[in-house]
């Protein structure tokens, strides 16, 4: 088991170092003089050329992307904000929690909801919870996030006003955020749950089960259900990524101090270090939360297990 | 050879017959043609220009004048609704076309040579999928500045890793199988191989994918205009609708309403269309 | 026909349908079968006959929607087997009546320890701590030759054969009175078929089992069932003591079958075949499901849904025809 941890983790590397150079590529192919957008436009031009040197841009893209990565490495610098000329790191990693805060609940209320739902539609498929849930669960994947917070903040706060709109320092904050951001989530779970549980209730091993006599209830909880959580734990990986990627969406809506937020406001200002810094640290989470999944996976399924004992 | 084409042929109709028993794909296929018709036909379908500000009568709620009713600019909102399905069309079929060839060929070469090729194209895949899709055209994006043409290449190329995955893996069932042998001794080149055996066997799941894909794309597109990247104003983008009229939702929450309306509908109608073709085309799969 | 009392298993009449979406499957069509105590039976027919149908049935493990018994009565040791509510026919599965499926690599859960899956069983039926269970689960294990220190292992861990032990071991766990087997030595290698087919053949022995060998292959049957039951198409056509059909087979079907397997002692150039194909069970033949294909078959065969007929002691069959060339024989 140690064995396929350390693999795994090792495959991890390269994997983040081609992050790194796309990232970079980005960074470096992006049209603008860096030097110009540091220094800003009175600048001289001997104080451009300093700053080149200094920063070492007039050198080959290999050696810059070397040192890029070096740098990212060893002191986690990857570069300085344009605008508040701090480094990037140190921007981004006060607002990360904020952001890791709300993909996290926002995976949780995917998963309570999700796995219940998908489990007895499954189970009850064909009768009207089967086609209600099917429904809404098709609505959740084709409403824009974006849309439904802007609805959410509609209701539940112009309208009502029994929610706030923005910030996500207390509970109640958080509440429409999450739900805006999870909705997707809950209709993706729903579905993956429904569909594993119903290829596993058709698998002879079920009638086998059947056959001894068990109560149907257990029938599904000990030996169903276990079978078709295997999958959908690797799909929670997956969505958690897409999580990510939505809470940029959800914070500009909700002015939620994360790193979504720090970056929609990089891209208006043409922060790019910022701008990639932020997907860097995301894809980096992102991988790491892919890692834990497989480790996961491979510790509850018995038979991956078995392969490295 | 004839007679596996006339197999498929066959195959056709029992997909068709499939397809049109599923009322929630029939429902997604009328929505989807109908968008392509409101798209063709804008200069026809919408009232006003998508561009002309009627200030004096800014910040209407629907009425008889403008159906939908305008924007802070005095625009109608229903004519930059129509227009905004062709902006929408475009970004999905082009974004989804570029992923789909080039995506298909990497993955097609992929599975077809196998060994260090293989290796090579599917670690920089699981490179690409490390990022999360948004993200990453998000950083594209960003990188190569506004427009909708970079929009397209933007969301297209996010999505390549999938299409690449997917033929990939039906290359790869496909290619062991006898046919191919057969073709191979009867001296075929790779190359006619894998056009005329491995892909049309492929097209299955790359039709289902790209009619999600679609889908994803212009919710893609929509989340970056969202955010202010790729359409510039005063192009009708329907995210870029949204956007705008974010500031004024206390009092004019129509100007968001529309917009992500129809931006839900197209998804929707899109993704129905996808689940009843992925049924169709495997019945096994299905109940 | 002897007294009804003295069957472990008496089926009458039953019927079972499927509904799809091209038609109603006529699954099982009027079947009548009986099994005396400490009998075994081969249920013999060609795949889509029914057998396994028959054998949910009697389970009452129909899946119930596409399903449905719409006749019949399946008495067991007194009882009617289709009256029974859920919780009577789970204390009877697995524990009167116990089932053994056709392929072993599937058949077992795949996350669970195989000596977990044994102890399932016993747990269910009988009143005894998880740790007894257990023991008796191991002690089961190696009863079917499976050494104890793999209670532990997983499925996946274990040959197609070995596998289909521990099913064997699951099966009988709780001694039941009668065992079903659904083509258990059909997916394995012949050698292996032979070692399983041994094994099930002790333990009928030492605990006195009541059994169903539901197969294709005549061979098995000679080895180990007592009596022969010939399905086609959804009901019987012959049914007799395994010495007497094999010698003295009587229905036009069950010659077929016997003159398809080839000779070895003969010089033959063709394969003998029936004529023509399993009837599509959505659109079964009018009165004797086999006249279409039977050389003897009569004007009346296609009106009439011929009754199992007392050719002599013991032997039934479904076909007056060749019942009154037996009588003009002899």
């Amino acid at each position: 088991m140690l064995k396929y941890i350390f693999k795994r983790i090792i495959s991890l590397i390269p994997v983040l170092i081609g992050v790194a150079f796309i990232v970079f590529s980005l960074l470096y192919f992006t049209p603008g003089d860096p030097a110009r957008m540091v220094l800003g436009d009175m600048a001289t031009e001997e104080a451009l050329q300093a700053f080149r040197e200094t920063e070492g841009l007039n050198d080959p893209f290999i050696v810059q992307f070397g040192r890029y990565l070096y740098k990212a490495t060893t002191q986690a610098d990857i570069g300085r904000s344009y605008v508040t000329k701090r480094p990037v790191t140190n921007e981004i990693m006060t607002v990360f929690p904020a952001t890791l805060k709300l993909a996290a609940f926002s995976m949780f209320l995917a998963v309570i909801f999700g796995i219940p739902f998908g489990i007895i539609s499954a189970i009850k498929q064909y009768s009207w919870f089967d086609s209600i849930t099917m429904i809404f669960a098709m609505i959740g994947i084709s409403m824009p996030v974006f849309w439904l917070g802007v609805l959410l903040i509609l209701f539940f706060s112009v309208r009502l006003n029994w929610l706030p709109s923005s910030g996500f320092g207390t509970f109640s904050a958080m509440i429409l955020p999450s739900i805006s951001l999870a909705a997707q989530g809950v209709a993706i779970v729903t579905r993956m749950t429904r569909s594993t549980m119903l290829e596993v209730i058709r698998q002879d091993y079920i009638r086998t089960v059947r056959a001894k006599g068990q109560k149907e209830s257990l029938v599904i909880w000990r030996h169903a259900l276990p079978n078709a959580l295997i999958p959908v734990i690797t799909i929670a990986g997956i969505q958690f990524g897409q999580l990510l990627g939505g809470a940029v969406l959800t914070e500009s809506i909700f002015s939620i101090p994360g790193v979504g937020r720090l970056m929609v406001e990089a891209i208006k200002m043409r922060d790019f270090p910022v701008v990639q810094g932020g997907v860097l640290y995301i894809a980096v989470a992102f991988s790491l939360v892919n890692l834990l999944v497989d480790l996961i996976y491979a510790w509850i399924d018995p038979r991956i297990k078995a392969q490295y004992r | 050879m004839s007679q596996m084409k006339k197999r498929k042929m066959g195959n056709f109709g029992e997909i068709m017959r499939r397809l049109k028993k599923n009322r929630l794909a029939m429902f997604g296929l009328t929505i989807v043609v109908l968008l392509f018709i409101t798209a063709l036909f804008a200069d026809f379908i919408a009232p006003y220009s998508y561009a002309k500000q009627h200030l004096s009568d800014a910040f209407q709620a629907p009425n008889s004048k403008y159906i939908l009713g305008t924007d802070e600019f005095g625009r109608d909102i229903f004519s930059r609704i129509v227009y905004g399905s062709r902006i929408s069309l475009q970004v999905g079929f082009i974004a989804v076309g570029l992923a789909v060839v080039v995506g298909g060929f990497l993955g097609a070469v992929s599975g077809f040579y196998g060994g260090k090729i293989d290796n090579l194209i599917m670690r920089a895949m699981d490179i690409l999928l490390s990022i999360p899709q948004i993200l990453l055209a998000i950083a594209i994006a960003a990188s190569l500045g506004p427009g909708l043409f970079n929009l397209m290449i933007a969301v297209g190329i996010s999505s390549i890793p999938s299409y690449a995955r997917i033929v990939r893996s039906a290359v790869l069932s496909i290619r062991n199988q006898e046919f191919v042998e057969a073709a191979k001794a009867m001296g075929s080149s790779d190359f006619r191989i894998i056009m005329k055996h491995i892909l049309p066997n492929s097209m299955a799941p790359i039709i289902v994918q790209a009619t999600l894909g679609v889908a994803f794309a212009i919710l893609t597109a929509a989340g970056l205009s969202f955010i202010g990247l790729g359409i510039q104003p005063p192009m009708p983008e329907w995210g870029a609708m949204l956007s705008g009229g974010r500031g004024y939702i206390r009092d004019y929450p129509y100007m968001t309403l529309f917009p992500g309306l129809a931006i839900m509908i197209t998804i929707l109608a899109l993704n129905f269309l996808g689940d009843g073709l992925r049924d169709a085309l495997d019945p096994k799969l299905k109940r | 026909m002897t007294e009804k009392k003295d069957f472990l298993l008496d089926i009458q009449n039953l019927t079972v349908h499927y509904e799809t979406d091209s038609g109603v499957v006529h699954a099982v069509e009027g079947l009548n079968l009986q099994l005396g105590h400490g009998e075994s039976l081969g249920f013999v027919g060609e795949t889509g006959a029914g057998k396994t149908t028959t054998a949910l049935a009697i389970m009452q493990l129909i899946p119930n929607p596409p399903g449905k018994i719409l006749n019949g009565n399946i008495i067991f040791d007194g009882q009617n087997l289709n009256t029974l509510n859920e919780e009577e026919k789970r204390h009877i599965r697995g524990g009167k009546i116990a089932m053994i499926f056709q392929d072993p690599m599937t058949s077992l859960n795949p996350v669970i320890p195989v000596g977990e899956q044994i102890a399932e069983m016993i747990e269910l039926h009988q009143n005894v701590t998880k740790d007894e269970a257990f023991k008796k689960a191991v002690q089961m294990l190696e009863l079917v030759g499976i050494r104890p220190e793999r209670a532990k292992d997983f499925p996946h861990q274990f040959s197609g054969g070995m596998r289909q032990r521990v099913v064997i071991a699951i099966a009988l766990a709780c001694d039941p009175t009668l065992l079903i087997a659904d083509e258990p030595t059909t997916a394995l290698d012949v050698t292996i078929q032979a070692q399983v087919l041994e094994l099930m053949k002790e333990l009928k022995k030492e605990f006195n089992t009541s059994m169903i060998m539901i197969t294709h292959d005549l061979g098995v049957v000679a080895e180990i069932c007592d009596k022969v039951a010939i399905m086609y198409a959804g009901s019987v056509v012959e049914y007799a003591d395994t010495r007497v059909l094999y010698t003295n087979p009587l229905h036009p079907y069950t010659n077929g079958l016997f003159n398809s397997i080839p000779d070895l002692d003969e010089d033959e150039e063709e394969l003998k075949v029936i004529q023509g194909l399993m009837p599509d069970p959505t659109n079964l033949p009018s009165g004797c499901t086999f006249h279409p294909r039977c050389p003897l078959a009569q004007p009346e065969c296609s009106q009439k849904k011929p009754e199992m007929i007392e050719i002599e002691p013991g032997h039934f069959v479904a076909c007056p025809v060749c019942c009154n060339a037996f009588v003009k024989k002899g």
